[in-house]
């Protein structure tokens, strides 16, 4: 049998969605989603990001914050911190935006099995971790200890917080949540994350660690996992950097020898160490 | 009896865990167990930091109290932790307040009895300053994070 196949679609084509839902998560940081007009919204694999276009304004690297497992719209979590990002965050119900996608490599899923897991999120690094966070309490069996650790600014800024409780509630998993600075009626934890460590159990030689959030705290946060005893190829991190085309050709988020957009955005650690304090990436 | 139960809880508190058990004699004599309902203080600032607390059970916060501002709580520490670093170097105050947010259960070590011990003994002195320095190292680290602010909005 023959016959003309469909050309694949060029990656660097955006296909047209609708915005399906909006809500405020905090001041300044929205969860949207999204609906591609004409087609089924496509598979991802947790920590994989797409590119997400405001038209007129600009295009941004957005990680899926949603559960891959569910059917139906594709879920970003956004914080407005550039032209761009402020742009997609003020988009209603209705509004149409670019998306391409999904592109880069997720969290080391396979690699979880029967191992303890720390997830470790700071800030909106939760928001990327949280497609793992949905894998892991459904599949719970296949791991031993979870425990989530997530640290934010303040009560204010804590993001996704009816989950968090729901999470907490569950007696297979430990969650444990901090703020850096308390406000007057908060009755939990104050201190950064890597404060919560000490209040889990885990096996150092048998735990995989991932982290994500503002670099710095991503760097103290394997400093204290190192001190556990954590070797550096047991924890992974998800990097930032400015993400152009997403499919390793441009160099803008050109990390020494890796892309980002292409080789991550999460690496295992012991490969990225060396470029983390480095002040020229 | 009691001595023998107090020597167990004192060595198996991860601060002196894995402690010489002739030191673990030593510091036991410092020992006491200590008891704090919900909203009870523990020291207040100013005050002699004669205490050194090993937390076995709930949680405090270390607060400071700022005009207008009332307490600010800058910092939680729960079991198998310790509050109390003044009790080591002079003046020996406290520099916060701590406050019990649960009902806690904790070893409270006489700072005087200690200082004099490892005074006395400076193997058991440097066993305990080993002890400390990695804590005050995770605090100055913690506290580094906190100025920082790193989840605010990066700089325009």
């Amino acid at each position: 049998m023959s016959g003309v196949q469909p050309a694949p679609p060029d990656p660097m084509v955006p296909q047209v969605a609708r915005v399906r839902r909006r809500r405020q998560d905090a001041p300044d940081v929205f969860t949207l989603e999204l609906e591609p007009e004409g087609a089924a919204a496509a598979a991802f694999a947790p920590g994989q990001f797409n590119m997400l276009t405001a038209f007129g304004v600009g295009e941004s690297a957005i990680s899926m914050s949603g559960d891959p497992a569910r059917k139906g719209g594709v879920i970003h979590t956004i914080r407005a911190v550039g032209s761009v990002s402020r742009a997609l965050t003020e988009l209603r119900r209705g509004d149409r935006l670019g998306l391409r996608g999904p592109f880069g490599v997720g969290w080391p899923m396979a690699d979880l099995d029967g191992k303890d897991v720390i997830v470790m999120a700071g800030g909106i690094g939760l928001a990327p971790l949280r497609p793992v966070i949905y894998r892991l309490l459904a599949e719970r069996d296949r791991f031993a200890e979870v425990a989530i650790l997530y640290g934010t600014r303040s009560p204010a800024d804590m993001l996704f917080r009816s989950e968090l409780e729901g999470w907490r509630q569950r007696l297979d998993v430990t969650l444990e949540v901090t703020v850096d600075h308390a406000s007057e009626g908060w009755h939990g934890h104050v201190g950064v994350v890597t404060t919560l460590l000490p209040r889990i159990r885990v096996d150092p030689e048998k735990v995989v660690a991932l982290l994500c959030g503002p670099e710095i705290m991503m760097r103290f946060a394997v400093q204290a996992l190192t001190s556990m005893g954590v070797p550096a190829e047991s924890i992974y991190v998800s990097m930032e950097r400015n993400m152009k085309c997403a499919i390793g050709l441009c160099g803008h988020c050109q990390f020494s020898p890796v892309f980002v957009c292409k080789d991550g955005p999460v690496f295992r650690y012991d490969r990225v160490r060396y470029l983390l304090a480095l002040k020229e990436l | 009896m009691a001595v023998t139960g107090l020597e167990r809880i004192v060595r198996e508190h991860p601060f002196f865990a894995g402690l010489d058990e002739a030191f673990v004699e030593l510091v036991v004599g410092c020992a006491k167990n200590v008891r704090f309902e919900p909203g009870a203080y523990l020291c207040r600032e100013g005050s002699p930091a004669d205490q050194l607390y090993l937390i076995r059970e709930g949680r405090v916060v270390l607060e400071i109290a700022a005009p207008g501002r009332g307490a600010i709580v800058f910092q939680t520490v729960g079991a198998g932790e310790i509050v109390g670093i003044s009790w080591l170097f002079p003046p020996y105050r406290w520099n916060y307040d701590v406050r019990a947010v649960e009902r806690v259960r904790a070893i409270s070590m006489d700072a005087t009895c200690l200082r004099d011990k490892c005074e006395a003994d400076h193997t058991l002195g440097y066993d305990v300053m080993k002890r400390l320095v990695p804590i005050l190292m995770q605090r100055l680290q913690a506290t580094r994070l906190q100025i920082l602010d790193v989840y605010g909005k990066p700089a325009a």
